[in-house]
């Protein structure tokens, strides 16, 4: 790009100008949130406040250092989804906020390990296969006999020692690793290799292969760890990277013929995926909104409701009333307090992150880079849209948590090392 | 792999526009639907106690009837009543679980600090984090008058009503009812209690949660014949007009003969005037003028002082749950002629209680101009800043200036020489009508009653009493016995006269 050498310097400027606002926003809630329940601000602000500092600090000197050429909102978007999501948990669980804190610096760390260890996003593609079984093998790690924890009805806890985790979180990111990497050397043979049926390329049935496999997987994830949400979340992105590769809408068309299949077998099979339906139906119900399941996603519907246009105010509303308020409905907390105008927010704040995970696919030279870039924006943005979609009743709920946002180290730590490898794909896109 | 990477953003974008207009369905369009959940009661609850519900002071701004102050529970704020028991006519009160009265209803919206006018400093209260307060109700009571009030028909053995109204602007200066409630007892956060005494209160015979000065009704007696001596003055019929005096009136179409009270016959002759005939309270007289006026001009007269054509309807606008005395629509009467003469005096289906009284004798002292009742005169907000005012309004003009100051010398007549020598008191004149109705059956003792203002002068104030069941005197009980005497201790109050008694 010719004009490439101007850019960078500005784009620098940028990032530091947008971090410092993420970090004044987050701990500007932070504040408020203390002013709201407390009456006075966190005695601890001042400390919280300068270590997130230190930190973006340290991770905009990495960034600087390692990607100078990296997409300038990226960061600061994550940055301010994370102090916002501190404060909130601070605020329905002040028990886990140390923890939470400690969760976010690790999440950096591992943000800026993942920028200095991987200094080109083509490195990976060169253990294509490895990085696959890990990510696989982190997916199913949870049916292990012995590891293996059940929490709330799902299989997808690991337990080593006293430590405690989610591996299906870290195994998503390298499943797209795996994916970008092997669909780009796959996509002229899936691409070409069809068979013309009506106005459909089909592609030839030993090719779908991989497809039939991935769908069985994603019915294991279903049937056996019980996890809807990462069996959705699995084969949707699976479907998505490759649809994207190839450019052939009938792999669309296929997934979402197999996916209406798993559901309908899912549906017709499983207790569980009965009761999520219904839940999501009848939530509201008199008879329903004490039950169990039923309760959580109906005080979800009370809190956003209550909240209105503008919400309670931090603080001053009750969200520690809802189930889970720290995890999956983070956002219903959010919409109590800071009400519409604040879940809006939140909304477009994941719009910006696609916005740019995707500009930065586009902008990519490389096909494994452009696979990568979309694949982890499109994990990101349908991960964001599932829980805040169950939480607002628009689909039926399904259990993951809130990028960035959600309670969990497995979560946070996940999603910065995903944060990493695209801030790597931008920067190296715009080195060319 | 370009195309299909916009195509991707397209379709995620869609998908997070679908998002936002799920959020401003659940949290705009269907929030109030969604949030009215019965399941959601405690939120709201929560949310509403965390407010500091505004005061509600009496006229002199620092009487307070109403308060709330931070408790202990897990609702912040909790309602106290300091003098509950007399002002729980025009408070009301406020309940977990029973909701809210009077005042506490209608103002609700400004007392919560959720009105529209206290916008800008809800707004400044939120941005600053600072919890929002709600705004202070100030009302035309007067603490004096209604401790007055209260103080006179407290000790009725079958309870009674008072309100005092000042003519010239409509304020209602005392409104007192017995049986009367605490409302502290139904607003306290001590839930087996409030159950207690909702139980309590709802099997009292007296319905003390619906108060008999306002919201109650009773056969208002010779006290409406105030209303049929307006109407025949409008109708042309002068103080000196001359009206047959028989000792019983025949009812065209049936076998009853109408009587005056106790079956005596009125002084002056065969034929009396309307001015004489209201000083003794004839009913042989004033059942004759009904029956000359007709069904049409009497329920016409009644409209423009407020009566409705039956319970349900009514649009004397008020702050309070008010319920207007009844006039029947003169379809009602086709068929029988008769009871338009029981109607003239206040019988048949014709019902009123103190408030619609007060308003009648309002009206007179007011030179034939009637005010709406007016309960709250301002709303200030939490930093004492008037945010609303509410000023006097005309209701209508039952009478003209000339025909009321007539009416007006005809009560005068009535409290010096007439049934309402009870209400006298020394260097003022006071303007009056006794009532005794009967109700129920014939060994029920009647309700006893009195409407009078003063000074007749310069009409300071208007008072209605009721005296249920006779009062002490029980069958022997007048409205000039009973009810003129408290109607005076009101008056004087209100006129700043230490009583003599």
């Amino acid at each position: 790009m010719s004009h490439a050498a101007a850019r960078p310097r500005a784009r620098q400027g940028t990032t530091i100008a947008l971090t410092i606002l993420a970090l004044v926003i987050g701990m500007g809630t932070y504040a408020l949130t203390g002013l709201g329940k407390q009456g006075r601000v966190p005695a601890n602000l001042a400390l919280y406040g300068s270590l997130f500092a230190v930190l973006f600090a340290a991770s905009l000197l990495v960034i600087r250092r390692f990607a100078p050429f990296a997409d300038p909102a990226v960061f600061p978007t994550a940055a301010v989804l994370t102090g916002i999501g501190f404060a909130v948990i601070y605020r329905v669980r002040g028990d886990l906020a140390a923890e939470q804190f400690t969760w976010a610096a690790i999440g950096l760390a591992a943000f800026c390990l993942t920028l200095i260890v991987v200094r080109d996003h083509r490195q990976l593609d060169a253990y294509t296969y490895t990085i696959g079984l890990v990510g696989l093998a982190l997916l199913f790690l949870p049916i292990v006999p012995g590891v293996g924890q059940v929490i709330n009805g799902a299989r997808l806890w690991v337990r080593i020692g006293s430590l405690q985790f989610q591996p299906s979180e870290l195994g998503k990111v390298l499943i797209v690793v795996f994916l970008a990497s092997y669909l780009n050397a796959k996509r002229e043979l899936l691409r070409l290799a069809t068979v013309k049926w009506g106005p459909f390329r089909l592609p030839q049935p030993k090719h779908l292969g991989p497809v039939l496999l991935a769908w069985g997987l994603s019915l294991v994830i279903l049937f056996v760890e019980k996890d809807l949400g990462a069996s959705l979340l699995f084969f949707a992105i699976f479907v998505v990277m490759l649809w994207v590769a190839t450019a052939r809408p009938a792999y669309l068309v296929i997934g979402a013929l197999l996916f209406a299949a798993g559901a309908w077998f899912g549906y017709a099979n499983l207790a569980h995926v009965q009761l999520r339906v219904d839940i999501w139906l009848h939530a509201l119900e008199p008879a329903n909104v004490n039950l169990f399941g039923y309760g959580q996603l109906a005080q979800g519907q009370f809190a956003l409701a209550t909240g209105g246009l503008v919400g309670s105010g931090l603080g001053l509303g009750i969200p520690y009333r809802i189930p889970f308020a720290w995890t999956d409905f983070i956002f219903a907390a959010i919409g109590e307090e800071l009400g519409l105008l604040g879940t809006v927010a939140i909304i477009l704040l994941y719009v910006t992150l696609v916005g740019r995970g995707l500009r930065a696919a586009l902008a990519c030279a490389d096909g494994f880079g452009k696979l990568l870039a979309a694949g982890l924006t499109a994990a990101i943005g349908l991960q964001a849209f599932v829980i805040m979609g169950g939480v607002t009743r628009l689909i039926p709920l399904t259990g993951v948590t809130l990028p960035f946002v959600s309670y969990g180290g497995s979560s946070l730590i996940s999603n910065f090392i995903l944060l990493a490898l695209l801030v790597r794909v931008s920067a190296g896109s715009a080195r060319g | 792999m370009d195309k299909q990477i916009r195509r991707l953003g397209y379709a995620l974008l869609a998908l997070f526009v679908l998002l936002l207009a799920t959020v401003s369905y659940v949290q705009v369009v269907a929030a109030a639907r969604i949030a009215d959940n019965p399941a959601n009661a405690f939120r709201q609850l929560v949310a509403e106690y965390r407010v500091q519900r505004g005061r509600i002071l009496a006229r002199d701004l620092t009487t307070v009837l109403a308060f709330s102050k931070k408790g202990a529970g897990e609702l912040k704020y909790g309602r106290h009543y300091p003098d509950g028991r007399r002002y729980s006519g025009i408070t009301g009160y406020y309940s977990l679980l029973f909701g809210r009265g009077e005042l506490e209803q209608s103002q609700n919206q400004f007392l919560s600090g959720n009105a529209a006018e206290l916008l800008p400093q809800t707004l400044v209260d939120k941005i600053l984090s600072r919890p929002v307060q709600g705004a202070t109700v100030v009302t035309t009571i007067d603490p004096a008058i209604q401790k007055a009030a209260c103080r006179a028909i407290a000790s009725l053995p079958h309870g009674g009503a008072v309100v005092a109204i000042e003519p010239a602007t409509g304020d209602v200066l005392a409104m007192c009812s017995n049986p009367a409630y605490d409302p502290s007892d139904i607003s306290s956060q001590d839930v087996p209690q409030i159950r207690r005494a909702w139980r309590r209160l709802n099997a009292d015979p007296g319905q003390p949660l619906v108060p008999r000065a306002d919201a109650q009704l009773f056969p208002p007696g010779s006290t409406f014949k105030l209303v049929t001596a307006a109407a025949a003055l409008e109708n042309g019929y002068g103080p000196d007009s001359l009206w047959p005096n028989p000792a019983s009136l025949t009812l065209p179409l049936t076998s009853h003969r109408l009587h005056n009270f106790g079956g005596e016959i009125c002084s002056g002759g065969s034929h009396i005037t309307l001015a004489d005939a209201l000083r003794q309270s004839c009913n042989v007289v004033f059942g004759g003028i009904g029956l000359k006026l007709g069904p049409d001009r009497m329920a016409e007269e009644a409209r423009k002082f407020g009566f409705a054509a039956d319970t349900a309807s009514g649009d004397v606008p008020f702050d309070v749950p008010f319920r207007e005395g009844v006039f029947p629509t003169p379809s009602a009467f086709v068929g029988q002629p008769a009871s338009v003469a029981f109607s003239a005096i206040g019988q048949f289906d014709v019902s009123a209680n103190p408030m619609q009284m007060a308003l009648v004798a309002s009206a007179i002292a007011n030179d034939g101009v009637l005010l709406a009742p007016r309960l709250v005169t301002q709303i200030r907000d939490s930093q004492g800043q008037i945010v609303k005012t509410f000023e006097p309004a005309e209701y209508s003009r039952p009478l003209t200036a000339e025909h009321a100051h007539q009416l007006r010398d005809m009560m005068v007549a009535v409290v010096q020489s007439g049934t309402g020598y009870a209400a006298q008191i020394p260097g003022v004149t006071v303007a009056g009508k006794t009532g005794t109705a009967q109700h129920g059956g014939a060994n029920e003792p009647p309700h006893a009653w009195f409407t009078a203002f003063a000074p007749a002068e310069n009409p300071q104030v208007a008072v209605a009493v009721i005296v249920l069941d006779g009062g002490d005197l029980g069958s022997d009980a007048t409205g000039g016995r009973v009810a003129a005497p408290i109607a005076k201790q009101v008056i004087e109050a209100a006129l700043g006269i230490s009583g003599g008694a």
